[in-house]
């Protein structure tokens, strides 16, 4: 029911974008608007407790607290383009959602925004971000109510509105296009990365590029631009929860088998019985039990490492990064910063860590679990 | 598959009946069967529960939801139709959604829908494309048909081809809309029944999705070989449970229009 929508889709998203004007517009709007390029910086306190150059690509500057926004505005100028009134998306930790918002206003689109029950408890700063901003936030009541539910509920919506309506959606998940056309829209975040290194070291490859992974956009993006070079090591962290045999995990690539979830085929989390299995994980934006099909082909081949990281060790590598280097990390970037501890680094290396957003979003949780008064 | 093709060739206005294996009691798939063949249903579509049934709406969905917190599964489907072989005549398609299918092991999952007996098959999340590539050697020549949905919006390009590869009939998905009972025809769909129907397709059309009572029924009739009853279906055994009499009341009133109470 959604390949006549898939189908326009796929024939024009590649013309649309390699086009001067979208070019053009999207180089504008990601600097003007959204503060590109974001920095790179030396962070010297953890550096010198790795042992080695820790540099933090810094996607929690941008505007709305994210490298959602990379995405969003290619999206939004797509769905424009195309001549679409009406943006829907689905969103986990609420940042992506924020960043559809934030790019329907700026255009004037209707937007509607599918949210996990779960999330909008746990997310409710993030909620109230996208109803000023004229979002219409709507509750996924199925399942575990969360990502994987608000995903459904969207792709009910664009099944029931396939005319006026362009799905944005927020990771490198979904039916092709949609994999693709956003590890383009995110590439801008190695391809900087690339020039940056190159002025700060004298080399654009760094040893490792670390990154979190929910769906994984901000770890496709980081990724993007070393993918074919071999000397690069690229890892990702994902989400073990409680841990990954706890039964209360996120974790597709370590738990996960081969299966069709939102009309990808990827690692899944997956009963016996082929049912999608609930995931859990301390973090909103990565507690989903698929994961983006590249970084299912990168794992099977090889080319990148994914490393579970639990919710206890997120929570302890978010408050050394706050107190090292005064920057809070959102729960989800925490997971990259985790995943240091597992990585055997050498005196010289250098280490690039995306920080993926930042934690004004989870105060809450931090100052429950992490018991601050 | 020969069963519902001589079906479709020599019968009009057919009553097709969908409704969810183990709802609302893991061992109401038999019961429901039964009485649905007793009713006068000239053939049945058995729903495979799902965790995300992208295609359904809230009544579909929670049957689905309900028959896994009762031990739903494929194994126990398939072991429920073994049970009753010979017992039932009608023809039976299973419809449900692909990761189900894969996990099961897809040469394994033909296998035993050729043992009992199972005439075909609709996934809405199997594109056309994945099927002719992975699977069309595998079901035809296992005497299973893939059954094809197509929505207003389908160009008509795609239907031709959906038209050569179909062996059975053409899924018309009435509305772009996941399933869920609505009242009467709209003008728009009538415009895209007589569409199809001037494309003088090979393949027979049932018309699916929002049929809910004896009029949308009717109508639909005029339009395509038959018409297929879900959520309307679902509601009366979330309201009255899976008693035969019941079951028997309800198809007599979308048949008829009139009950015999």
């Amino acid at each position: 029911m959604l390949i006549p929508n898939i189908e326009n889709l796929k024939e024009n998203y590649l013309r649309i974008m390699n086009s001067e004007s979208f070019r053009k517009d999207f180089k504008t709007l990601l600097e003007d608007y959204a503060g590109r390029p974001s920095p790179l910086y030396h962070a010297d306190r953890l550096s010198d407790h790795y042992g080695c150059n820790i540099w933090l690509k810094r996607e929690d500057l941008n505007h709305t607290g994210s490298h959602k926004v990379n995405n969003t505005i290619g999206q939004i100028l797509l769905a424009n383009e195309m001549g679409k009134k009406r943006i829907i998306a689905e969103t986990g930790a609420g940042q992506h959602g924020v960043a559809t918002a934030t790019v329907c206003a700026l255009m004037g689109l209707e937007c509607v925004v599918y949210m996990g029950e779960t999330d909008i408890e746990r997310q409710a700063p993030n909620v109230a971000r996208m109803k000023m901003l004229g979002a219409d936030v709507r509750p996924a009541i199925s399942g575990s109510r969360t990502l994987k539910d608000a995903t459904n509920e969207a792709l009910r919506d664009w099944i029931a509105n396939p005319l006026d309506t362009f799905y944005l959606i927020g990771s490198v998940v979904g039916p092709h296009p949609y994999p693709d056309m956003v590890a383009r829209l995110q590439s801008v975040i190695s391809g900087e990365i690339q020039w940056q290194m190159r002025n700060k070291t004298g080399n654009s490859n760094p040893d490792y590029v670390v990154a979190c992974v929910g769906g994984g956009s901000n770890a496709a993006g980081s990724f993007y631009h070393f993918l074919d070079e071999p000397e690069v090591q690229l890892i990702g962290a994902e989400a073990a929860g409680e841990g990954l045999t706890s039964g209360k995990t996120a974790a597709s690539i370590a738990m996960g088998e081969t299966g069709v979830i939102h009309g990808s085929m990827t690692n899944l989390m997956q009963t016996d019985d082929g049912q999608i299995t609930e995931p859990y994980s301390i973090s909103a934006g990565l507690d989903y039990p698929g994961i983006g099909p590249l970084h299912a082909w990168l794992a099977k081949s090889g080319r990148a490492k994914y490393l579970a990281v639990t919710d206890q060790e997120a929570l302890d590598a978010a408050l050394q990064l706050t107190q090292k280097e005064g920057i809070i990390p959102a729960l989800e970037s925490a997971h990259a910063l985790a995943a240091l501890n597992q990585l055997d680094l050498k005196s010289g290396e250098n280490v690039v860590v995306t920080v993926s957003g930042r934690g004004d979003k989870d105060m809450k949780t931090y100052m429950e679990r992490l018991k601050l008064t | 598959m020969e069963k519902l093709q001589s079906l479709l060739q020599h019968k009009k206005d057919l009553l097709s009946v969908y409704f969810t294996a183990g709802f609302p009691h893991i061992d109401s798939t038999v019961k429901v069967l039964k009485s649905l063949e007793k009713a006068g249903v000239d053939f049945v579509e058995i729903g495979m529960p799902y965790s995300d049934p992208l295609a359904d709406g809230p009544v579909i969905q929670n049957s689905s939801t309900i028959a896994l917190q009762n031990g739903m599964t494929l194994k126990k489907l398939f072991d429920q139709l073994a049970d009753i072989q010979g017992e039932v005549s009608i023809p039976i398609i299973l419809m449900g959604y692909l990761n189900p299918v894969l996990k099961f092991g897809p040469e394994q999952f033909v296998e035993e829908c050729q043992k009992n007996n199972v005439s075909g098959l609709i996934l809405p999340d199997l594109p056309y494309e994945t099927y002719v590539e992975e699977f069309q050697e595998l079901f035809t020549s296992n005497e299973l048909s893939n059954i094809f949905l197509i929505t207003p919006q389908t160009p008509e390009e795609r239907i031709k081809k959906l038209d050569s590869a179909s062996t059975s009939f053409i899924y018309m998905v009435s509305s772009a809309a996941v399933t869920g009972a609505r009242d009467g025809l709209s003008t728009q769909q009538i415009e895209y029944f007589e569409r199809v129907n001037a494309m003088e397709l090979n393949t027979p059309r049932m018309v699916g999705f929002g049929i809910s009572n004896h009029e949308t029924y009717k109508n639909v009739c005029q339009y395509a070989h038959g018409a297929i009853v879900g959520s309307a279906f679902i509601k009366h055994l979330e309201q009255s449970g899976d008693d035969e009499e019941g079951i028997i009341q309800f198809i007599e009133t979308l048949k008829t229009g009139k009950s015999t109470k």
